[in-house]
């Protein structure tokens, strides 16, 4: 037998039992977690042991998934011995499942073995603690893509949401981390709400809760509608799109850096895993106005988060910024897709889907491995203001070259994986011309040059957290003692890296897995018989792009430009001081700001904000500029319904006086009303 | 006469006197006077199981007598005597709301209890089916107890009291409740009472009394 043979024979094998060994590395996870309540104190064991054997698990998770994607068989469905009597938890992994947990598995891997560097002995929760709300996290990220039933996937997005918590406030000595927290906790059980609220308008009247039943409902326009409306709310609202982003920048930053990872890389995808479950699998109809609305929120999140980021001085609430950003790249493909799916072109409903299951993927590898990168400078500098870093590149080598990468691919520049969902995505804009209505095919391509714009400012804002973290001269002399990451977390970097070189280079491989996807969920795929090194969506002489071969020119055009230099200029090297334009004394103050930097958007889109600028007097001896950045939906939105709340609130206060026996009076006149009702 | 027409007669003759004693204790300032009333609802209660129980000739109906007799009329009223004991309690009196009106409270409470009961006595078919209403007046009067004191032992024995009443009802409406109900609530009652001994000595221990009044600082602002 040869060993191709073999190995296709094993893998048939194992396919055949996916769903029951993804359970079983589930458990695993929690079994690692709660062996971290051995010895909650020791650093040694949680950090060397049990998270390396998380990340261990989270490769299983990926390669299983990936397994599943290959085989593309039809979906397993196992009865879980859990639940309520009567009500067992239903399990099932078809290739949307599949895909979301190789996403889960590649990312959570990396983000395990950094984080197994990463957590130490410090103060707020103990490192067995966090390992617990760690691995339950993970785990329960795991369960939701795998629920097949309301319940199930209620009880895991609320476990979700709760060790989420719990890990966001781990400083909780910290009063701006609870409050953050608070906001987050809040906003996660809105969002619970609404999906609760869907699930419960999709049953469509037989009450029967498991997803099978209600792919099998039949709603009215009106209910299918207000389904998906509320799980747009939902998901929306954990995804953080604009309203219901405000969390987002608040909770990310407050979390440890692996937990900002987990959030931003994976808890984010979770939600869209959820809306497209419930958009194109539950529902059994798609209307399209539901994907102009979801079109229009999703650029409208993507500018937002573009426009945000670019002012930001916090290198963490940078990045949350960025991936509200991101979301809305994603939900973006997603609108497209069901305004495509709705007007009847499958094959460009394919193609939208598809960069938006790209992107879920790119950016769960390189959000995950910046955010990890800012947790090594915070560990190295204890700094996370953009204002007080700079140089780390000759300090931190290690961690600059992998964030390099990173910071290259959510630019979206070629050959990384970044440009290939977002090309995918402009690609897809193209053919919105064919919508048979007469304003959408005329509107909606302004959507790619919106897009456009967004893209380009994420590439500044890129710019700007690169250059001022590793670039120039380091702004505080106690930057000079900042040391590299340690070799777990180096590792954990280098696997998020190489994942974002490995897709950008060969796309072909991504496609295949978003192909099985769509396969399934609209019963179309885009083109995808080209070979590995080269994709071609609809037809090679349409549009197609090799990662590749433009990575070979690259190598070859810096490979040839340096060999003529070094052939050609040889030996005429003169080494003097460089052109200094007239400044010979650069100090570190001297050098563009985080401020300075994003000073050119904020001027250009000043009515996004709300700022509140200091200026010093002109005869101030030590002068301060001040300036404040807020967001106007803060104040229009969310301020006055919190006092409402709070109005009610005292209102209903008046009824608890202190006195005992008038609450017994309560109780009792309840009672008697009861008993006159039922008179 | 013959014993089978006297036993409904003799019901009804219990519960008068079970709507009674709720009064009485309505009514009752010192704390010992009204355990000793307790004790003699609960004895009340017993004899009237027991005469349910003979009439109907149900076996459960006589464990329920039992638990009652050593639960009610013998465990809870020494408990609480000593107590109070304890508590050094034993002669504590409380100023009540204006006696009369809580009366004719009490009074309009009755009136609506046997209104209430009318429908439920039509459907009900056990021979003590006219003396619910007597049954839902005493849960009433006992609730009344509960708001009118401030004292946290006699808020207790209203609390007890109101199982009474709802025992009584259970009894009269469908010859009681299932045995494993009943044992759960009789262990419910214990527990429940235990913890609110507990309580007791809390309460002194931090206000140096056991007026419920000072439990009103415990508000929030």
């Amino acid at each position: 037998m040869s060993l191709a043979e073999w190995t296709s024979r094993y893998m048939v094998a194992l396919s055949r039992h996916d769903l029951s060994l993804v359970l079983m590395l589930v458990l695993g996870w929690l079994v690692l977690g709660a062996a971290g309540l051995i010895r909650p104190h020791r650093v040694g064991f949680v950090a060397h042991v049990l998270f390396p054997l998380g990340a261990l698990a989270a490769v299983g998770v990926a390669f299983l998934g990936a397994i599943a994607l290959l085989a593309g068989h039809s979906p397993q469905i196992l009865l879980l011995p859990l639940g309520l009597p009567n009500l067992p938890f239903h399990a099932r992994l078809d290739t949307l499942s599949a895909f979301f947990l190789l996403l889960l598995g590649l990312a959570g891997a990396g983000i395990s073995t950094f984080a197994a560097g990463y957590f130490r002995s410090g103060q707020g929760t103990a490192p067995g603690l966090l390992c617990l709300q760690y691995h339950v996290f993970l785990a329960s990220m795991a369960l939701v893509i795998l629920a097949d039933d309301a319940y199930f996937f209620m009880v895991v997005w609320e476990t979700m949401a709760l060790s989420s918590y719990f890990l966001v406030t781990s400083q909780h000595r910290i009063p701006e981390i609870r409050r953050a927290g608070f906001l987050y906790l809040l906003m996660a059980h809105i969002g619970a709400l609404c999906i609760l609220l869907s699930f419960g308008v999709l049953q469509g009247g037989r009450w029967q809760f498991t997803f099978d039943a209600m792919r099998g409902a039949s709603l009215t326009p009106f209910w299918a509608s207000a389904a998906f409306l509320l799980a747009l709310i939902g998901f929306g609202a954990k995804a953080g799109l604009v309203p219901l982003h405000v969390w987002l920048p608040e909770a990310h930053p407050a979390a440890p850096s692996p937990v900002s990872a987990l959030m931003s890389g994976l808890m984010l995808k979770t939600a869209v895993y959820g809306m497209l479950r419930i958009t194109f699998d539950l529902l059994h109809i798609r209307y399209w106005w539901w994907g102009v609305l979801v079109l229009g929120v999703g650029l409208f999140s993507a500018l937002f988060g573009a426009i945000f980021a670019a002012v930001q001085t916090d290198m963490k609430r940078l990045l949350a910024y960025s991936s509200i950003e991101n979301i809305g790249i994603i939900f973006t493909g997603i609108g497209l897709a069901i305004l495509f799916a709705a007007c009847g072109l499958p094959l460009f409903a394919a193609l939208a889907l598809t960069a938006a299951l790209i992107h879920s993927l790119n950016h769960a590898l390189f959000k995950s491995l910046l955010f990890l990168a800012t947790g090594s400078v915070l560990h190295a500098t204890n700094q996370r203001s953009l204002g007080k870093l700079g140089g780390l590149i000759r300090r931190m080598p290690w961690v600059a070259a992998l964030a390099l990468i990173g910071t290259l691919a959510i630019a979206g520049l070629p050959p990384l994986n970044g440009f290939v969902s977002e090309w995918l995505l402009l690609q897809s804009f193209l053919f919105t011309p064919q919508i048979p209505h007469a304003f959408l095919n005329m509107l909606i391509p302004l959507g790619a040059a919106l897009l456009a714009l967004t893209v380009a400012l994420a590439a500044y804002v890129m710019v700007k957290f690169y250059g001022v973290i590793f670039l120039g001269q380091h702004r505080e002399p106690s930057l000079v003692h900042a040391h590299d990451a340690d070799w777990l977390e180096r590792i954990g970097l280098a696997w998020l890296a190489l994942g974002c070189i490995a897709i950008g280079v060969m796309p072909q491989l991504a496609l295949r897995a978003a192909g099985a996807v769509t396969g399934t969920l609209l019963g179309q795929t885009v083109n995808l018989s080209s070979p590995f090194w080269w994709i071609a969506p609809i037809a090679s002489k349409q549009a197609s792009y090799s990662g590749l071969i433009l990575l070979a020119g690259i190598v070859g055009v810096v490979g040839i430009t340096f060999v003529m230099v070094r052939v050609l200029a040889h030996g005429r090297i003169r080494r003097t001081a460089s052109w200094d334009c007239g400044y010979p004394w650069q100090t570190s103050r001297m050098q563009d700001t985080a401020e300075g930097f994003g000073q050119p958007i904020r001027h250009m889109f000043g009515p996004f904000f709300r700022m509140e600028r200091k200026l010093p007097a002109p005869t101030d001896t030590a002068p301060h500029y001040q300036v404040h950045i807020e967001d106007r939906l803060w104040r229009v939105l969310y301020l006055p319904i919190a006092r409402g709340v709070q109005r009610l609130a005292d209102w209903i206060g008046l009824l608890q006086g202190g006195r005992l026996s008038i609450y017994l009076l309560y109780s009792f006149l309840t009672l008697i009303a009861l008993l006159v009702f039922v008179l | 006469m013959h014993p089978s027409h006297m036993i409904p007669e003799l019901l009804k003759l219990l519960a008068a006197s079970l709507l009674l004693i709720s009064f009485a204790m309505l009514s009752r300032r010192r704390t010992q006077r009204l355990i000793t009333l307790f004790a003699w609802q609960g004895s009340v209660l017993f004899v009237s199981t027991l005469l349910v129980a003979y009439s109907a000739g149900l076996t459960e109906l006589y464990y329920s007598a039992t638990l009652t007799l050593l639960l009610k009329v013998i465990a809870l009223p020494w408990i609480l005597h000593r107590l109070t004991r304890r508590l050094g309690a034993q002669w504590d009196s409380e100023t009540l709301v204006n006696i009369p009106i809580t009366m004719l409270v009490g009074l309009g409470l009755v009136i609506f209890a046997f209104g209430l009961a009318q429908p439920i006595s039509r459907m009900a078919t056990t021979i003590t089916r006219n003396t619910i209403g007597i049954a839902l007046a005493v849960i009433f009067l006992a609730f009344l107890m509960m708001i009118t004191r401030r004292k946290a032992i006699t808020q207790v024995i209203g609390f007890l009291a109101m199982e009474n009443g709802l025992f009584f009802a259970a009894t009269s409406a469908t010859y009681g409740m299932p045995m494993v109900i009943e044992l759960g609530i009789a262990l419910d009652l214990l527990v429940g009472f235990f913890i609110l001994g507990i309580f007791f000595f809390q309460i002194r221990e931090q206000f140096d009394s056991l007026d419920l009044s000072h439990l009103e600082s415990l508000k929030e602002e």
